[in-house]
This record gives structure tokens, C-alpha cells and sequence, in this order.
């Protein structure tokens, strides 16, 4: 890995082997909150290519999430497919889901693009209840799904083994994230984000990457999808609705846009902050959590990450300073 | 006393002895505590949507917070205090899943009462059954609650609403036998299942009588073409299967239309405050429905001594809560049973004996509930309330007619 130093990658180690460690300290319960914490960084990671690095607003990635969720339960509960085989299939469908609606979407700019995605994420809980898959999907009633074991060797409660199987997801899903985005395509769609003919004009196939950059994002949407859902054990049209788009993308914005670390922080907020909100007020959790988004938003205006990329400049500066010359 | 709290003497291991000997069967009735239990405090658990498409049930939960604490302040049940920790899961499963996990893993709650909504139940009814909490008295009518044999920490409130639309298609099927039928139902599994109960009901050659079915969504505006659809279809008799927004929409409709039908709404649309006030009630005249509790804005109950003590808890306690929902009413009902479900345990508050006692009520009468009725259960028997009485609508208030009918769910 070009581009990370040594300390960058001794703290990386370091944040790995205290991911490993947590589970082994907390409760049952919190490990299955963190775990879905790693599956919405992976979504966020996702969404953050597309949104963040391409410039591409996306209102729509909940259906992705939820085309992932029930390929998943779909291939587990009819096929018998073990959980594990299940993630790169969802992987897999939610990338040609996500290119080939990317394709005429292309031809969208900016807010267009928005709603045609916003047009994808209110119809996807209606698709899901339509009579004609209803035999697949258990149309409102969803699917429940069987929580696998962890293998007997491990000696690891299922919510643990749940947490590593995720996390090692993460860590694929990151290395292969940071590669891509560190690489020459993402640069190509850093320059079509801001530079659009330019990046044309030096020989960037723009509308390949374009619908590449919307597959992968929904690939990665869908490894979520299908890691969250096994994870919480259900699927139902009502898990997707609309507003789990709005949350995606809340979570990119206060993670930090175009930042690959933000994913993490954007998952925390989006997990943490509503039941923070609900312990504040019965009446009125969602004005808490607006409270909350809007001060996030004054304080860090470019997201937790490039908060703390400023601090750290901010602190280096003075270091530098208080070295006598 | 001596210094030493852990050597303990011969004679005092002796007397111990001793008194365990004559004193096993009072050992045996001594308290004895489950998970969320003490000599001071009984922790129950619940999730409600105080967030989301559903808020409006959320004064369910605020209710029964109101409720509990009205009673703590009265000394509690057998002296212990109720704990009631109500938690938002915005009716999304994956919340409500994170939620209960919390209240059973975190909380420790002794079990969880009133949790609201079929999707959110469903989420979380294998999990409940795998840790053996009681999952007690759900907030919703899908038949599935109520079967002990491969669910037995789960036990339901509502009638089913299969049982609720078989009542709907044997009445037809006595009093008018040439119906021909027109449904309009919600397209989800609550829709669903009441359908599933009419048409079960109306078998072989009277499957006929069913001209004509359509569906809406909860996301549609109107369900205006709907009625027409079915007015076209020919139908003189209509069973209207819709939550209350859009079954005001359909009574005004049929009206307006000049369809006038025999008219059958079913419970959860029949209230007269959000309901059939907003439809017009010149509009309503003649419609039948079934009930089950006595609704607050009936003026039969106006000075009933029930109705008085509720509306003087409301007064009182729930300020907040509008005495014309009929939400609030059917949540005083719920921590009434809840009430009678803890002090029938009596000392013994375990998780086993807390599913019990409540697989154990026998003849509890509630006052709110329509005069006759009684709540009967059995480690067999699941569906707490299994009576109702058909009523007709007068222009002013709910004429319940006939006697009270069996809603027992049959197999």
C-alpha cells in the first residue's frame, strides 16, 4: 500500500487489533450493535465513491442495501445457501443491479440524478410486497432468517463469530476501497467530479467510470445489505423504507465526504445518534437528532474525518512552532 | 455479630439447618425472583413507535408509562414498584430487533408487554422464544401470536383478525345469503389476514359471493377509484378492511357515490372520533362492525362508572393524551390485564411463572371491556379476548346488537 506511511500504518494495525479486542469485553448486545456499525461503514464507504469521490448524489442507496438484504435471505431461507456464500452473490447482484441503472441514469446530472435515484429508493418497499415475488420474498410478513452458529473450534457466542465474520468483510471491502480510490480510476473519477471535461478531454472514458463508480458503490451497498441482514435475523419491506436512503447519506456527510475513514464515524453517528435521541425525548427523538445533525454540521463542516485531519494539522503546526530553530 | 461475616458458627449452621428442615414448604413460598425482579421492583420492557409512519399508536406507551406510575405512587403491585422502560423503534424492525435486545440483555427486563406492530413483532418473535422472555400482550391482531405449541414465550392482546373477518362472513352467510360481496382490504399481512378469515369462511359454492376484491397501499392518497372499482363490480354488500384514515375516506365514498351498500367496516376503522365524525355521520348510518371495548366517544357510556374513573385517569395522569382516541383507552385496558397477569404471580416472579399465570386467566372481567365479556386463557389457548358483539351504527353512537360472539380462532 503506496500512500501509507509508517505511523498511518501502525495506527491501522493498532485499530484492528482493538476491533478484535472488543468483542471478547462487552456484552452480547453491544457486539451486535457494533457489528451492524461495521456493515453500515461498508455501505457508507460505498455511497461516500459514488457521492463523495465521483459527485454523484444518490437518494436511492437503500434499495440497494435492501436488494442485497434479501438476496441474502432469499438465497438462505429457499436455497439453502450457506450465510457466508451468500455475501459475494449479493455482492454480485447488486453490482449489475447498480451498473445497469446506472447507465440511463448517466445521463442525469446532479439533482436529476437525485430524484431519478430518490424515484428507486420510495418504490424499492413496494417492489418487495408485490404479488408477483411475493412466493420469493414473503411479501410484508418478509423473511425471518436462521442465525448461524459460530464453528464449535471458536468457542465465540454467534454474535461474536457475526462480529468477525463482518469484520473481516470490512477489512477486504476497506483494503480493496483504498486501492481503487488511491489508483488511477479514482483519480479519473475525482477529475470527473470536478473537472468533467477536462478529465474527457485527457482521455477519461467518463461514462464507463460514471456507471462503473454506480456499480461498485451498489456492490459494496449490497455486501452491507446482506451482512446487516444476517445480522438482525428479518428482512421486511418496512426495514428499507425510504428513509434508510436519507440515513446512508447522512452518514457520508457527517463521516466526511470523498474520506475513506469517515465511513466509520458516519456509521457510529447513524447507529448511535437515534437512540441517543430517543432516551432525550419520547415526543420529539427526531428534533433531537436534527439538534444533533445541525451541530455536527456547524462545528465540522467537513464531516468527523476532515475535523480531525484539520486538528491534526492544527496541532503539527504548533509542534513545528514550539521547535526552536 | 462476629467480626467476621463469613465464619459462621456451628450453632447458627445448626439452626439454619433446622429451620430448613421444618421450614421447607415457607421456603418454598418465599419470594422468588426471576431476571428484572426484586422485593422492590418489577422491570418490564416494551418498544413503540414514537417515531415514524405509525407515532400516532406511540400514545399507547405514553399511556402506559402514565399508568404505572399512577399505580407506584399508590404503593405498587404487592409492594413493588413497576418499571416500565419504553423505547422507540420507529416501526423498523432492525430497531425494534436492536431495541429488544437491549431490554432482554442490558435491562434485564422480567418481560416485555404491548410491543407494537406486526413487522416489529415479527422481527423479534424467534428471538424472544430462543432467551425464553414472556412476550406478552402484542399490540396487533395477526393470528400468529396466538400458538403456544411452537411459540409458547408469545402471547397476543387483539382478537385475530381472522377471527374477526369469519364473524363478518358467517353474519352474511345467516342474513343474507345472496349477497354478493365487494372487499376492500389494505394490502399487508393485517389486510390479509382478515380477508384470509372472510374467505375461509365462504367455502365452496359460497366462494361466489365474493364479486369482486381490490387492495390498496398505506402510501396511497385516496382510495376513491377503489370504491368505484367496486361499485362497478355490481357488489350490494361491502366489507371494508382499512385503518381509520382511509376507512373515513371509503364510508364517505360509498355514500357520495350513491353506491350505498350493505356496509361492514371492520374494528380497527370503526372508531366514531377519527373515523365516521370525519366521514359524516349522516354518512355512517347503518354501518356494522364488531367490538370488543367500549369506545369514549359513544354517548351510551357517557356516565358509565368505567368510562368515569378512565376519563378521571386522563384527567388526572395523562393530560397529555386525547380523551378521543381510542388508543388511549384500549392501552388503559392492556396495563389492566398486565396488572392482574403480576398480581396473580404473586411472589413467584420468574420468567416461567410470569407466562404462567398469564396462560392461566380465568373469568377476569375489565370494565371497559363490553358488558358480558370475561378473559379466559389456558396453556392451550392463547387469544386472551375472544368475544365480541356486532353493532350498527345509529347516526349517534354504536347499537350492539345479538348477543356476544365466540371470536375463537378455529383451526
Amino acid at each position: 500500500m503506496a500512500g501509507l506511511d509508517r505511523r498511518k500504518l501502525v495506527g491501522v494495525v493498532l485499530l484492528i487489533a482493538l476491533a478484535c479486542a472488543l468483542p471478547l469485553l462487552i456484552a452480547n448486545y453491544r457486539v451486535f450493535q457494533l457489528t451492524l456499525v461495521l456493515a453500515y461503514a461498508i455501505a457508507l464507504l460505498g455511497l461516500n465513491m459514488l457521492t463523495g469521490f465521483n459527485g454523484q448524489i444518490s437518494l436511492g442507496h437503500g434499495a440497494f442495501y435492501a436488494i442485497g438484504a434479501y438476496t441474502a435471505a432469499i438465497l438462505m431461507d429457499k436455497a439453502g445457501v450457506p450465510y457466508w456464500a451468500t455475501i459475494p452473490i449479493a455482492g454480485a447482484v447488486c453490482f449489475v443491479a447498480g451498473f445497469l441503472f446506472g447507465l440511463p441514469a448517466l445521463r442525469l446530472e446532479g439533482l436529476y440524478l437525485a430524484l431519478a435515484t430518490f424515484a428507486l429508493g420510495v418504490a424499492m418497499p413496494q417492489i418487495l410486497k408485490h404479488k408477483s415475488i411475493e412466493g420469493w420474498t414473503g411479501g410484508v410478513q418478509g423473511i425471518v432468517i436462521v442465525k448461524p452458529d459460530a464453528p464449535a473450534w471458536s468457542g465465540l457466542s454467534q454474535d461474536q463469530w457475526l462480529y468477525y465474520f463482518t469484520l473481516a468483510w470490512v477489512v477486504v471491502a476497506f483494503v480493496l476501497g483504498w486501492n481503487l480510490l488511491r489508483g488511477r480510476i479514482g483519480r479519473a473519477m475525482v477529475a470527473i467530479r470536478d473537472q468533467p471535461i477536462a478529465a474527457q478531454a485527457m482521455g477519461v472514458n467518463t461514462a464507463m467510470v460514471k456507471s462503473l463508480t454506480f456499480g461498485v458503490s451498489a456492490l459494496y451497498t449490497g455486501v452491507a445489505g446482506a451482512l446487516g441482514a444476517i445480522a438482525v435475523q428479518f428482512v421486511a419491506p418496512d426495514s428499507f423504507n425510504f428513509f434508510l436512503s436519507i440515513t446512508l447519506l447522512t452518514g457520508v456527510v457527517i463521516g466526511g465526504l470523498a474520506s475513506i475513514s469517515g465511513a466509520f464515524f458516519g456509521a457510529l453517528f447513524i447507529q448511535f445518534v437515534p437512540n441517543v435521541a430517543d432516551e432525550i425525548s419520547k415526543a420529539a427523538p427526531w428534533a433531537i437528532y436534527g439538534i444533533v445533525l445541525i451541530a455536527f454540521m456547524y462545528v465540522m463542516p467537513t464531516g468527523v474525518a476532515g475535523f480531525i485531519r484539520l486538528m491534526r494539522a492544527r496541532l503539527a503546526r504548533r509542534r513545528a512552532a514550539a521547535v526552536p530553530r | 455479630m462476629s467480626k467476621d461475616p463469613i465464619r459462621i458458627s456451628r450453632r447458627t449452621a445448626l439452626g439454619a439447618g433446622v429451620a430448613l428442615a421444618v421450614g421447607g414448604k415457607a421456603f418454598a413460598q418465599a419470594a422468588k425472583y426471576g431476571p428484572g425482579a426484586s422485593a422492590t421492583e418489577i422491570k418490564l420492557g416494551q418498544t413503540m413507535p414514537y417515531s415514524g409512519p405509525a407515532s400516532a399508536y406511540g400514545t399507547i406507551g405514553k399511556l402506559h408509562q402514565a399508568y404505572f406510575k399512577m399505580m407506584n405512587e399508590a404503593g405498587g403491585i404487592n409492594g413493588r414498584k413497576v418499571t416500565l422502560i419504553s423505547l422507540d423503534d420507529g416501526y423498523s424492525p432492525p430497531r425494534a430487533v436492536e431495541q429488544v435486545r437491549r431490554l432482554v440483555e442490558q435491562d434485564e427486563v422480567l418481560a416485555l408487554f404491548q410491543t407494537l406492530g406486526t413487522p416489529s413483532n415479527s422481527a423479534i418473535h424467534k428471538y424472544v422464544n430462543a432467551k425464553k422472555v414472556p412476550h406478552l400482550l402484542l399490540a396487533t391482531g395477526a393470528t400468529k401470536w396466538g400458538d403456544p405449541k411452537n411459540y409458547p414465550w408469545t402471547m397476543g392482546f387483539n382478537p385475530s383478525y381472522a377471527a374477526e373477518g369469519a364473524i363478518y362472513a358467517r353474519y352474511l352467510l345467516k342474513t343474507k345469503p345472496n349477497a354478493k360481496i365487494g372487499i376492500l382490504y389494505q394490502n399487508d399481512d393485517y389486510g390479509k389476514d382478515l380477508l384470509k378469515g372472510v374467505e375461509e369462511t365462504l367455502t365452496g359454492p359460497n366462494a361466489k359471493m365474493i364479486v369482486s376484491k381490490v387492495s390498496y397501499e398505506v402510501s396511497d392518497p385516496t382510495v376513491d377509484s377503489q370504491i368505484l372499482t367496486l361499485q362497478g363490480s355490481g357488489a350490494d354488500t361491502f366489507i371494508n378492511i382499512t385503518t381509520p384514515k382511509f376507512a373515513a375516506q371509503a364510508v364517505r365514498k360509498a355514500w357520495d357515490s350513491g353506491w350505498k351498500p350493505l356496509h361492514i367496516i371492520n374494528n380497527v376503522g370503526a372508531s366514531v372520533g377519527s373515523v365516521l365524525v370525519p366521514a359524516g355521520l349522516d354518512k355512517s348510518v347503518g354501518l356494522l362492525t364488531m367490538q370488543y371495548y367500549k369506545d369514549p366517544n359513544d354517548p351510551q357510556w357517557k356516565d358509565d362508572p368505567a368510562m368515569l374513573e378512565w376519563r378521571g385517569f386522563m384527567g388526572r395522569h395523562f393530560k397529555e393524551g386525547d380523551p378521543k382516541d381510542a388508543s388511549n383507552l384500549y392501552a388503559y385496558v392492556t396495563a389492566q390485564l398486565m396488572v392482574q397477569i403480576l398480581k396473580q404471580c404473586g411472589n413467584d416472579l420468574t420468567r416461567e411463572n410470569v407466562m404462567r399465570q398469564a396462560a392461566n386467566l380465568k373469568n377476569v372481567k375489565l370494565p371497559l371491556l363490553l358488558p358480558g365479556m370475561s378473559i379466559n386463557t389456558s396453556p392451550s389457548d392463547y387469544f386472551p379476548i375472544e368475544q365480541g358483539q356486532l353493532a350498527r351504527f345509529t347516526g349517534q353512537l354504536w347499537q350492539g346488537f345479538g348477543e356476544l360472539i365466540s371470536t375463537e380462532a378455529r383451526a
